[in-house]
């Protein structure tokens, strides 16, 4: 770890100012993930912005009947909170899918966001990472490639975004408030996190120096209809090697929307709108689910020691849009999968 | 009191467990020292190749860096390998030495030595040392190098080599119906011990106190006397706690070495604590490949065994543990062929973890088991008691004593085994289907030369003492109630002592020896005190018990009383009042019955069933319990026994299913050296385990004890692979059974 100073901000455009005018400098929230890559030497900050006094900690209704979350709400409370296990059992579920006790306990919403990918190279600073230096190459590609993209994957990198939490917001269509230097902005979450391509150093589209304030989520609609199902290599505390959001809105019997998202698969939680409104008025089946993750995963390609997940994500589909369908999901506590 | 005695025996909680919940116990990164210094080793980046310049400009320059130590400007250090291998655990070969040269070995060896004032300064420099290397393609899988594999030529110390083989095994295989021969493999796993390996040494004007994180505080001792030329009236080590180690710290690490080599050459107090990255750098149990050939006769008793092993070490040292031997001890089977073979790879050396050898061998020797039942249609617990061993054919002797058959029946019996129906899946539960599997467990009982010390001291406890370790086994507690017992004493009025080179001479912890071996020891120091004690209370002016013996009288309340009138009685504060300083102790040496070892064979046994669910469609599976029922002799306390069984079960269940230590085939490096991506068990992974110990009496120690730290791990896997089989027709033969070898 390098030696670096310290701000504790006082007022987000305190914070905005002192990261965006200074190229070395780092927001530090809950900690869990930038402190560990500093151990690392991975991440190597001249001054840490620490923003866990703003207050940024609310959960609060929405004039459209959504909700807003604050940036610094921790994962547990938000997982916890009576408001969002009534109206967004997926988003609760999903976080208690993710990481352990303690590390929800200080991990926040906008750290979760902004996690960074658990690539194996790029934690190495003895090997190359386009990610972390950018143009040294990837070595992830023809190694062991056990938790790596699927889909979306580029030449420079193929590495995953790693949470479980914005698997939810991601099928959820969150949308995600910015505050910059010039000012605040909102990205749908499908924009927010990003595909390698050739500039894998890149996770997102935030401008250095930006700061994600809240994340807001439309009106709740899937009632029960809703699953997160995480496929791990062990019952807890891992790291999804395929996880599935799933949220139905019935029409009588048929479906009448979908959204499904995946993780572990990829740069970005994955979704296909054209996949999803091809689900449309069709009658929940295996057989429709089948054909559907055949769509979703259209594109797959294996990185040789990750081939099986392609095989393990269309299974997972299916179990996962049959949970929704029957309005019985996963319930993160029992590890029998339903 | 005395109606709380026998304290051995019961299931007595920990005596060191308020001072490790409160943080007071101290471990060897937790010792103050004036001025000291700390240091942090420089990662090597490559896994095989030469150091070609280290620019440590840089890292010179960095706030608080006192000293950066290379190959190039470290201390003079012996030549030779000789020195190096004053190490009670040594294996052939020439023993890794920090800093010798600029020959890399393995992948993280550490290429310079940063030392400054404080920890993180000492961390940050050390990233800002630039080592240029000349890199060599490394071969660190196992499975590559099997064409060179080789038989050691030269054997380790301790470890039996495989027996000669018996019958003819390959004759018998050949013209046999009923046969199967399999390759199976365990990757290869790291320790991870909880405590990182670290050393702490105060420099007091040429005088080293060294706390050094072994399971033994002679080994590192004896090793940097020998290495340093030091005088060993000159060095202390100090380890009273360990937080875990499994073999690891059996020998010394380069954290030491190189931590008195600063000390030494700055004369300075100073500190090393390994990264858990780095803790990777040393000792695993390693990647094996091993060929089972078993054949048998519509009877189902077994005709001929043949096991072998290609077994991973480093380039430079020659490991071995006892794979194979199991297989030709655990059932009784008149042809046997067994073969121990090494490879190398561009590692760090393997070491003993828990149960080595047995629990690779024993898993490979059980699935094939499970294999044979099937092709026999017979129910593998009945496999198991047909083939039932009375001696053990390797040595020709009996058994020390052998309750398995006993712990086959109350763990079946636990484990409701009978509900068992025989086909492959034939069970289910909701969408999952249902595996039991079971496999037998053992390690041989083992016993080393221990010196133990007794006392009184001047405020009336008793303090028992012995130069072991107790690395979170409960040896403080069992040696505690075995001194407690002997003076019928209650047990808080007695302290145990481990872990000092002052106290009796012991040998390393492991092997599972320490229980029998230290708890002997400790109570032959008892009598000898209780000798002692008698003999003063003789010689008092006017003694009341002029005339008494040891055989005569009773040791309690403070008091030696007549036994046939105890109101006659000298008290020990009159005693410890004439006595100087106050204090009165005796030594004892126990040493293990040569004679009884060469009549007997003294092997631990377990029978271990397991339950599984497995989601076919998903790969996943749950251990939904495990009834593990263990023979080893007297237990000395029910409830650290239980643990150390639970903590084994666990370990095999991450064996089973978990853990794997993964290398980047092209870079030698280790990918996952961290417990995010390491997996061992989760909470979540572990259900319902029920430790039953059955009955057994044994002679080859007063005592009756056998150990068993390790017997625990031994067969748990192979259950559960066998459940897994059983539930789902599929047999895994590389552990660890993840999600994608289900598919
Ligand atoms: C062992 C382990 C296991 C884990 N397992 C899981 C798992 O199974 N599933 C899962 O989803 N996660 C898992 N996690 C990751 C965990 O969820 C993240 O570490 C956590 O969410 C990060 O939040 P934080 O507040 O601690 O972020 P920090 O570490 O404080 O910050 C992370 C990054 O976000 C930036 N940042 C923080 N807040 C803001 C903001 N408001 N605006 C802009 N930038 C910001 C920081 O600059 C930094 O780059 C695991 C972590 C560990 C260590
Ligand atoms: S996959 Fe991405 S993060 Fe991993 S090594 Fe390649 S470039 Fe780096």
């Amino acid at each position: 770890m390098n030696r670096f100073s310290y701000l504790r901000a006082s007022s987000v455009s305190e914070a905005v100012e002192a990261v965006a005018g200074d190229p070395a400098a780092r927001f530090i929230a809950g900690g869990t993930n930038l402190v560990d890559l500093m151990k690392y030497d991975v991440e190597r900050p001249g001054r840490l912005v620490d923003i866990t006094r703003l207050p940024l900690n609310g959960i609060e209704k929405t004039p459209g009947g959504g909700v807003k979350i604050g940036a610094l709400v921790p994962n547990s409370d938000l997982a916890y909170d009576d408001r969002i296990r009534r109206d967004y059992p997926l988003l609760s579920s999903a976080i208690l899918a993710g990481a352990s006790a303690q590390l929800r306990n200080a991990a926040t919403t906008g750290g979760n966001l902004l996690q960074r990918t658990r690539c194996y190279y790029f934690y190495d600073v003895g090997t190359p990472c386009n990610k972390r230096e950018p143009g040294s190459g990837c070595s992830a590609i023809g190694g062991e490639t056990r938790i790596h993209a699927i889909l979306g994957a580029s030449d420079s990198c193929i590495a995953t975004h790693p949470s479980d939490m914005c698997v939810a917001l991601s099928a959820l269509e969150a949308v995600v408030h910015v505050q910059g230097p010039r000012g605040d902005r909102t990205i749908p979450f499908a924009d927010f996190h990003r595909l390698p391509g050739d500039q894998p150093e890149k996770d997102n589209t935030l401008e250095h120096g930006e700061m994600v304030t809240a994340v807001e989520l439309p009106a709740p609609r899937f009632g029960r209809h809703h699953t997160y199902l995480k496929l791990r290599d062990r019952l807890s505390y891992a790291f999804a090697l395929v996880s599935v959001a799933a949220a139905i809105e019935l029409d009588g019997d048929n479906i009448g929307k979908a959204r499904v998202a995946l993780g572990g698969v990829a740069h970005k939680p994955w979704r296909d709108a054209d996949a999803e409104a091809s689900l449309k008025g069709v009658l929940p089946s295996s057989s429709a689910f089948a054909d559907f993750a055949d769509r979703l995963l259209s594109g797959a390609r294996g990185q040789g020691e990750n081939d099986f997940k392609i095989e393990l994500a269309r299974r997972a589909i299916v179990r996962a849009l049959g949970q929704a369908a029957s309005g019985t999901p996963q319930v993160q506590s029992v590890k029998q999968v339903n | 009191m005395s109606n709380v005695h026998p304290y051995v025996g019961r299931a007595q909680p920990r005596v060191d467990g308020p001072l490790k919940v409160s943080g007071l116990a101290r471990y060897s990164a937790e010792f103050a020292a004036d001025d000291l210094v700390y240091a942090a080793a420089v990662p090597s980046t490559i896994a095989k190749g030469r150091i070609v310049r280290i620019d440590a400009s840089a890292a010179q320059s960095a706030p608080g860096v006192v000293e950066i130590l290379t190959h190039e400007n470290r201390p003079n250090m012996p030549a030779e390998d000789e020195p190096y291998k004053a190490d009670m655990v040594a294996v052939p070969g020439g023993p890794f030495r920090p800093l010798r040269d600029d020959r890399i070995w393995f992948s993280g060896q550490p290429a310079a030595l940063v030392i400054a004032d404080t920890h993180e300064n000492a961390r940050h420099a050390a990233t800002l040392v630039k080592v240029e290397y000349e890199a060599l393609t490394p071969e660190v899988d196992v499975s590559n190098a099997r064409d060179r594999a080789y038989d050691p030529p030269e054997k380790r110390n301790g470890i039996p080599p495989p027996p000669p083989p018996r019958g003819d095994a390959e004759a018998t295989f050949k013209g046999s119906v009923i046969r199967l021969e399999e390759e199976y493999r365990v990757s290869a796993e790291h320790h991870n011990p909880m405590e990182l390996q670290a050393t702490t040494v105060e420099w007091d004007d040429g005088r080293l106190v060294i706390h050094n994180k072994t399971q033994g505080v002679n080994n590192p001792k004896n090793y940097v006397c020998s290495v340093f030329g030091l005088d060993p009236e000159a060095v202390q080590v100090s380890t009273p706690f360990v937080g875990g180690a499994f073999g690891m710290a059996l020998r010394p690490h380069y954290d030491l070495t190189l931590a008195v080599m600063a000390a030494l050459k700055l004369k300075r107090s100073v500190r090393l604590v390994l990264t858990r990255g780095q803790m990777y750098t040393m000792g695993w149990r390693p990647d094996t490949l091993q060929t089972v050939a078993l054949s048998a006769g519509e009877d189902g008793r077994l005709t001929s065994v043949r096991h072998e092993v290609i077994q991973a070490t480093s380039q430079f040292e020659d490991y071995q543990e006892p794979t194979v031997n199991w297989s030709g001890l655990v059932y009784d089977c008149p042809n046997v062929t067994l073969g121990h073979k090494l490879a190398k790879v561009d590692t760090s050396t393997p070491s003993d973890m828990r149960a080595p050898g047995a629990t690779l061998g024993m898993f490979a020797l059980e699935t094939a088991m499970d294999e044979l039942s099937y092709k026999l249609k017979l129910d593998p617990l009945e496999l198991r008691l047909k083939n039932y061993a009375e001696a053990d054919q390797n040595d020709g002797k009996p058994f020390s004593s052998k309750e398995l058959k006993a712990a086959y029946e109350t763990g079946a019996e636990r484990f409701r085994w009978s509900k068992r129906s025989p086909e492959p899946r034939s069970m289910k539960e909701g969408r999952e289907l249902v595996g039991y599997g079971m496999a037998t467990g053992c390690w041989e009982a083992m016993m080393q030369p221990h010196g133990a010390s007794a006392a009184l001291t001047a405020d009336g406890r008793l303090e028992v003492a012995c130069g072991t370790a107790d690395i979170g086994t409960g040896t403080y507690t069992i040696l505690t109630q075995i001194g407690a017992d002997a003076f019928s004493m209650p047990i808080e009025e007695v302290t145990a002592l481990v872990g000092d080179t002052r106290l009796p001479m012991a040998p390393v912890e492991g092997g599972s020896w320490a229980a029998a071996s230290a708890g002997n020891a400790v109570r032959l120091a008892c009598a000898a005190l209780k000798e002692e004690l008698v003999k003063r209370a003789r010689g008092l002016d006017d003694s009341p018990l002029a005339n008494a013996s040891v055989d005569h009288v009773v040791f309690r309340d403070g008091r030696i009383a007549l036994a046939s009138d105890e109101n006659v009685a000298v008290s020990y504060a009159k005693l410890l009042g004439a006595a100087e300083g106050g204090r009165i102790e005796a030594m004892a040496k126990f040493a293990p019955d040569k004679e009884f070892a060469e009549k007997f064979s003294s092997y631990t046994h377990s029978a271990v069933f397991a339950e599984v669910r497995v989601d076919e469609e998903l790969g996943v599976v749950r251990v939904e319990r495990i009834v593990s029922a263990i023979a080893a002799g007297k237990i000395l306390n029910l409830a650290t026994a239980r643990s150390q069984i639970l903590g084994g079960v666990v370990m095999g269940i991450g064996m089973a299913l978990h853990e794997e230590t993964k290398w980047d085939k092209r870079l030698g490096r280790i990918v996952n050296a961290n417990l995010g991506e390491y997996h061992v068990p989760a909470h979540a992974d572990v259900k319902n385990i029920d430790v039953i110990f059955v009955d057994e009496e044994d002679d080859a120690n007063p005592l009756g004890v056998k150990g068993l730290g390790e017997i625990g791990i031994v067969g748990a896997a192979a259950a559960i692979g066998n459940a897994v089989f059983h539930a789902t027709g599929r047999r895994v033969r590389h552990l660890p059974i993840t999600i994608d070898k289900l598919l």
